[in-house]
C-alpha cells in the first residue's frame, strides 16, 4: 500500500527528514499550506525553533487543520521542536502549539548549545539495540498523562513517548544514518490508512 | 575542546533493569552542525538589548545576534569595533528562549573564549568588527561552541570550514541596506559549487589550488553538490523581497542586521521577513506581507564607499 508522508516545512531541518523518507523509498512532500495537508497520510514536525514554527502555523491556519487531521487519526511524529508543539503543556510558556499529546515538556532542559550532546540510547520498540540520540538544545518530558507510553529515558528523564497515533522524540534521528525510528513511524502510518 | 563522559543508565527495554554502559559526547561535529540545521528556513536578527530581543522572538526569529551596536551604527561611528559587553549578552540571554549568538573579532580567540564561557549558542567570527589578526582566523575546532563565518566566494568559505566553522554566510556589505554584495557573494559560491559538482574527478586538485581551498572539502562538494555545512546569507537584507531573493539564490536561512531595528516599524518588518523566508516561493504571500511596512532602513551605495570603509574585504 503506498502512502505519502508530509513534512511540515515552515522552518527547521525538514530536508533531513525528507532525506530519511527518501532512503526508505517512501513518497513524501513538504507541507507549507493547508492545501498541502490534503495529499498526505501522516505528518512529521521537524526540529527547529518551536516559537517560530508555532507562530507560522497559527498565522497560516495550519494549526487548526493539523489538529483536525490528528484527531481523525492521522499519525504525527515530532522531533525536538515538534515534540514541544505536540505537547498540551509547555512549562512557563504561552507560545502557539498544537496541544495534542498528554505530556508536559520543559524547553532547553539541558542548557545552551555547549551542553548539547549525542549518546546511544535504548528505544523500547527496538529492544536492546540502541539508537544514536542527538540532542540539540533539547526539551524533556516532565510528566505524562494516562495512555502515554514512555519509549526512551536518559538519566531518568523522559525523551521519547507515544500516545496512539502520536510519536515524539526530544532527539533527532534524522541527523544520523539510522532510519529505524522513521520506519517505525511509517509503520504507524500504514496501519492507520 | 572535545568532552567525553561515560555514565550508566537503566534501559526501559522490556521493563527490565539491565545496565547499559554508554558514552555521552558533547561538541561533536554532528552536534555543532546540528544546531545550524535547526536554524534553516529561519531569520537571525541583530538586537542590542533585551527589549529588541523579545520583539525579535515574538516576530518569529530563530535566533538573535547580541550586539552593542548594529552594523549601520558601527559604520557611522567608526573607530575600533570589539566584542560586546558580556553584561548586554547576558541580559539578552535571559530575555529569550531562542538561541543567542554573539560576535568576536576575526582571529581574536580570547574574545571567543569569553563568549564560550558566557554560554552563547553560536559565535560569529565577524568582519563587521575590526579584525584582531590580519593573517589568521580563530582555530574553531578547539572550541565546544559552534562558529559561523562570512565568505565572499567558495574558496574563502572552504578555508573557514577547514578551520572548523559549522555554518557559513555570505558577507554581503553589512550596514548598507544594499543587497548587491550579498547577491554577488551567493552567486559566486553557488557557481563554484556547480562547477566542482560537474567537473571530472581529475580536475579537482587544480580547482582546489585555484580556490586556495582544502582538497578533501572540494572532493566532498564534488560528491554531494552542496556546501559541507549550512549556507546562509547576510549583509544588506532590508526587505521581505531581499530575503526571498537570497533564498531563491541558494541561501538556507538569512541574517538581518540593521535592516529591522533601523526601519520605521521593526515589529511588522521582522514578522514580514520571517514569513518571506518560509514562503519565498509564493509571490502572493510575499505581496501580502510586503504591504505598508513603512520606511526601510536608509541605504548606502556600495560603489560610493571608500576602500577602507568596506567590511567584506576583511578576512583571509
Amino acid at each position: 500500500m503506498s502512502i505519502c508522508v508530509g513534512v511540515l516545512a515552515l522552518q527547521g531541518d525538514f530536508e533531513k527528514h525528507e532525506a530519511m523518507l527518501e532512503r526508505l523509498g517512501i513518497a513524501h512532500r513538504q507541507v507549507r499550506k493547508v492545501a498541502d495537508l490534503e495529499a498526505v497520510d501522516a505528518l512529521i514536525l521537524p526540529g527547529g525553533e518551536s516559537t517560530t514554527i508555532g507562530r507560522l502555523m497559527a498565522r497560516y491556519g495550519l494549526d487548526c487543520a493539523i489538529r483536525q487531521r490528528a484527531e481523525a487519526g492521522m499519525p504525527l511524529y515530532g522531533t525536538c521542536a515538534g515534540m514541544i508543539l505536540l505537547a498540551k503543556e509547555i512549562v512557563g510558556s504561552q507560545q502557539d502549539q498544537l496541544g495534542l499529546m498528554d505530556i508536559t515538556v520543559l524547553r532547553n532542559a539541558f542548557g545552551s548549545q555547549i551542553d548539547s550532546f549525542e549518546a546511544p540510547l535504548p528505544f523500547k520498540p527496538f529492544g536492546e539495540e540502541p539508537v544514536t540520540a542527538v540532542f540539540i538544545r533539547a526539551p524533556i518530558v516532565q510528566s505524562v498523562g494516562e495512555g502515554v507510553e514512555v519509549l526512551s529515558t536518559f538519566e531518568d528523564k523522559i525523551v521519547a513517548v507515544q500516545q496512539g497515533n502520536l510519536l515524539a522524540t526530544a532527539f533527532h534521528p534524522e541527523l544520523t544514518d539510522d532510519t529505524r525510528i522513521h520506519e517505525y513511524f511509517v509503520g504507524l502510518a500504514r496501519k492507520s490508512k | 575542546m572535545e568532552t567525553r563522559e561515560t555514565r550508566s543508565i537503566n534501559t526501559p527495554a522490556n521493563g527490565q533493569e539491565s545496565q547499559n554502559r554508554y558514552e555521552v559526547q558533547k561538541a561533536t561535529w554532528r552536534v555543532k552542525v546540528g544546531l545550524a540545521e535547526m536554524l534553516k528556513g529561519g531569520v537571525i536578527m541583530d538586537v542590542v538589548n533585551a527589549e529588541q530581543a523579545q520583539i525579535a522572538e515574538e516576530a518569529g526569529a530563530v535566533a538573535v545576534m547580541a550586539l552593542e551596536r548594529v552594523p549601520a551604527d558601527i559604520r557611522r561611528e567608526g573607530g575600533v569595533a570589539r566584542m560586546s559587553d558580556p553584561l548586554i549578552i547576558q541580559e539578552i540571554k535571559q530575555a529569550v528562549t531562542i538561541p543567542v549568538m554573539a560576535k568576536c573579532r576575526i582571529g581574536h580567540f580570547a574574545e571567543a573564549m569569553i563568549l564560550e564561557a558566557l554560554g552563547v549558542d553560536f559565535i560569529d567570527e565577524s568582519e563587521v568588527l575590526t579584525p584582531a589578526d590580519e593573517e589568521h582566523h580563530v582555530n574553531k575546532h578547539a572550541f565546544k561552541v559552534p562558529f559561523v563565518c562570512g565568505a565572499r566566494d567558495l574558496g574563502e568559505a572552504l578555508r573557514r570550514i577547514g578551520e572548523g566553522a559549522a555554518m557559513m554566510r555570505t558577507k554581503g556589505e553589512a550596514g548598507t541596506g544594499n543587497i548587491v554584495e550579498a547577491v554577488r557573494h551567493m552567486r559566486a559560491i553557488m557557481r563554484d559549487i556547480r562547477r566542482i559538482h560537474s567537473a571530472p574527478e581529475d580536475e579537482l586538485m587544480s580547482i582546489a589550488k585555484q580556490l586556495q581551498a582544502p582538497y578533501d572539502l572540494v572532493v566532498e562538494i564534488h560528491q554531494t553538490g552542496r556546501l559541507p555545512v549550512p549556507n546562509f546569507s547576510a549583509g544588506g537584507i532590508a526587505t521581505p523581497a531581499d530575503a526571498a531573493l537570497m533564498m531563491w539564490l541558494g541561501a538556507e536561512a538569512v541574517f538581518v542586521g540593521s535592516g529591522i531595528f533601523k526601519s520605521s516599524d521593526p515589529r511588522r518588518r521582522a514578522k514580514a521577513i520571517v514569513d518571506a523566508v518560509t514562503y519565498y516561493c509564493e509571490p502572493e504571500v510575499l505581496a501580502e506581507v510586503s504591504k505598508g511596512l513603512g520606511e526601510a532602513m536608509p541605504g548606502l551605495d556600495v560603489r560610493k564607499l571608500a576602500e577602507e570603509e568596506l567590511m567584506a574585504v576583511r578576512g583571509w
